[in-house]
């Protein structure tokens, strides 16, 4: 043991100053998590809270009606105002039913495809599918909405189509069922409900496929050896393992229909939801508090659909 | 041991091919009912895919398998008296303990109180009484495996199949655990057929086993059989140490020529000077490697013919100074001329 094979020992040469960051970093692992946490907390913290608590404190606000000026002291004016206007209470429900529909129909049709890209869709079948679920996210949505303008139109091609199969009757029927219809499909219930159902599906299908993808193969393969029809093994360890994914898009196509309010303005007959409410009191009105204390609702409305959905145990496969 | 047994699982020139690879290729084989029946492979040798077949996950692209007698082709694993034991464990991460034992009770519509009975004494039976409760991501490796094990024989199956059940445990936790299979499998008298790529695993536990290599199975036979009469020269390396010795070396040792397999615990190490005798072939050569392994140590020797062998002795009086100082040394390599075994096919 007289001489060392190995090359001679590199400590003695003065490290770069671009190695000395390196290895500075590598000691304070707590100072590297920092540095890269604070410009998201910097962003939620200031940026996201500050301004939703400066609009929860609007919505604590009052108008006066004679001025039209904003009286900064606190009261619950506004929330009575709010709630004991008819017509505002029939926004909330309309909008909240909406969405209700719009996620349980999102579900619904997502989940077969998300089961079969996780499942049965080999590599490249798998690729052209994730492609063609986030194609549509690429467009603007803007133009996408107004596409289905086109196609829901009284001339439009849906029409057309139906009329081509002699279906235009039951089309007719269709539209004629109050709380459902309208002069034309872009006009109605359910011409808003087809283009919510449209434009947020993706957001349904990529959860729930990340959730299944989660469950491993041979979970199912053991729930049918000890004796379960794919039916029993879908009830009892499919859907439970992939529910919370189907809570996490449920989420995302509650609130988002929630919030939105252009789809209801280009398709919808006269009748508001909570996005178009709150749009017109904050411009033409000018009535911020009404506004603030409207947008107030979906957030309660998502609190307590989260809480439910604790309770159902979506959260316990996390 | 054959006779008056009746056959659990039989296998009738079944292939499984995928495209192109045929990870099972026309095996034909019968395990009897209450043996312990390894099968014994590398990896991509067929074996998982063999048990698979067994248990109804894939089925055939040739020949019939019978379970008890019934031709199961075609028949789906939840219409299968078998059971499995997965590799991976597949738990059902959702349920707890109790309800992952009782999930075979549960959709047999056992009622409540006999399946809260029943998987209490299965929980007792794989010796974790009271862990009912938990969630199996609360448990350790060990535990989930006889979790998975103790919910695979709740329906008292015909045939249990375990897949590499103890690949993922720990030296100490394996050697243990093959001893209570073992015994839980007499106890029972539950036809167990075990996948496994460790020799020694198979050979410390099978009634019987199988040798599988590229689709088909390279021998069948007892453990003894399997380690002391290897039929192929794949079988001589991958159950026990490979050591085989061929041509101009081969034909010089045995005077007849023909490649054939010998165990390296069956070889002595002698003096050059050392004189032959009738009943024991020898061979001179140099000690080119010494690898101490504490209980006993391996040579690897340089035989003057060509080829090397390996050759194993205990440490019975030497040190490891002792051994490792044999590196180098001139010796002669003896042994019984009953313990060479000819190499067949596979060459």
């Amino acid at each position: 043991m007289t001489s060392s094979p190995l090359p001679a020992s590199t400590s003695n040469i003065a490290p770069s100053a671009f190695r000395r960051i390196a290895n500075t970093f590598y000691r304070h692992p707590t100072m590297t998590l920092i540095l890269m946490l604070l410009p998201i907390l910097l962003w939620l913290g200031v940026v996201y809270l500050g301004s939703l608590s400066a609009m929860l404190t609007q919505s604590f606000f009052s108008l006066d009606g004679f001025s039209g000026r904003v009286i900064r002291e606190f009261t619950f004016r506004t929330y009575n105002q709010l709630l004991s206007d008819a017509s505002n209470l029939d926004i909330i429900l309309r909008t909240a039913g909406m969405a209700a529909a719009v996620t349980i129909t999102c579900a619904l049709i997502a989940f077969p495809l998300a089961y079969y890209m996780a499942r049965y869709a080999n590599y490249r079948m798998k690729g052209l599918l994730y492609l063609g679920v986030m194609l549509p996210l690429w467009s603007s949505y803007i133009v996408r909405v107004y596409s289905w303008r086109l196609i829901l139109a009284q001339e439009g091609i849906l029409t057309w189509f139906l009329n081509g199969l002699g279906l235009g009757g039951v089309l007719n029927w269709v539209l004629s069922i109050p709380g459902l219809g309208g002069s034309s499909l872009s006009f109605s219930y359910l011409g808003v409900f087809i283009v919510f159902v449209y434009i947020w599906l993706p957001y349904m299908i990529l959860p729930i496929n990340a959730a299944l993808e989660r469950v491993p193969k041979s979970v199912i393969e053991a729930s049918a050896d000890l004796g379960a029809r794919p039916g029993y093994t879908f009830r009892k360890v499919i859907l439970p393992l992939a529910f919370p994914g189907v809570v996490a898009g449920s989420i995302f196509t509650f609130s988002l229909t929630l919030g939105d309010y252009i789809i209801p303005s280009v398709f919808g007959n006269s009748s508001f939801y909570i996005g178009q409410a709150v749009y017109s009191h904050q411009g033409t009105a000018g009535n911020i508090p009404l506004a603030a204390a409207l947008t107030v609702v979906p957030i309660i409305i998502m609190g307590v659909y989260l809480l439910i959905a604790r309770r159902l145990g979506a959260f316990d496969a996390l | 041991m054959a006779e008056g047994k009746s056959i659990a699982v039989r296998f009738s020139n079944v292939s499984r091919h995928f495209g192109e690879v045929k990870a099972v290729d026309a095996v034909s084989l019968e395990l009897f009912d209450g043996e312990f029946f390894s099968m014994l492979g590398p990896s991509g040798s067929g074996k998982t895919t063999c048990l698979r077949l067994i248990a109804g996950f894939e089925q055939p692209t040739g020949g019939v398998i019978e379970l008890h007698g019934r031709n199961v082709v075609g028949i789906p694993p939840y219409e299968r008296d078998v059971n499995t034991v997965f590799q991976d464990y597949a738990l059902f991460p959702h349920m707890t303990v109790g309800d992952n034992v009782g999930y075979g009770l549960m959709i047999k519509r056992v009622p409540k109180k006999e399946r809260q009975e029943r998987v209490r004494d299965m929980l007792e039976l794989v010796q974790l009484p009271g862990l009912g409760d938990r969630k199996p991501s609360q448990l350790s490796g060990g535990q989930r495996q006889r979790v998975a094990l103790a919910r695979a024989l709740i329906n008292h199956p015909g045939v249990l199949l375990l897949d590499e059940p103890l690949g993922a445990l720990d030296l100490k936790l394996r050697q243990q655990m093959q001893i209570e299979l073992k015994s839980l499998q007499q106890r029972l008298g539950i036809t167990f057929v075990y996948v496994t790529h460790d020799q020694e695993e198979a050979l410390t536990m099978s009634d019987r086993l199988a040798v599988f290599n590229q689709g088909k199975i390279e021998q069948l036979g007892t453990p003894a059989e399997v380690y002391e009469r290897p039929q192929t020269e794949f079988v001589a390396g991958f159950v026990g140490i490979s050591n085989i010795i061929r041509g101009a070396a081969a034909q010089k040792i045995t005077g007849s020529g023909g490649a054939f397999s010998i165990r390296p615990e069956k070889i002595r190490i002698c003096p050059p000077e050392t004189p032959n005798t009738p009943e024991l072939f020898s061979e001179e050569g140099v000690i080119r490697d010494v690898i101490y392994l504490g209980m006993h140590t391996r040579y690897l020797v340089e035989l003057k013919d060509g080829g090397d062998l390996t050759v194993v002795e205990q440490n019975l009086q030497s040190t490891s100074m002792d051994v490792l100082a044999a590196k180098g040394r001139r010796v002669k390599l003896m042994w019984h001329k009953d313990f060479n075994r000819p190499i067949g096919g596979g060459a």
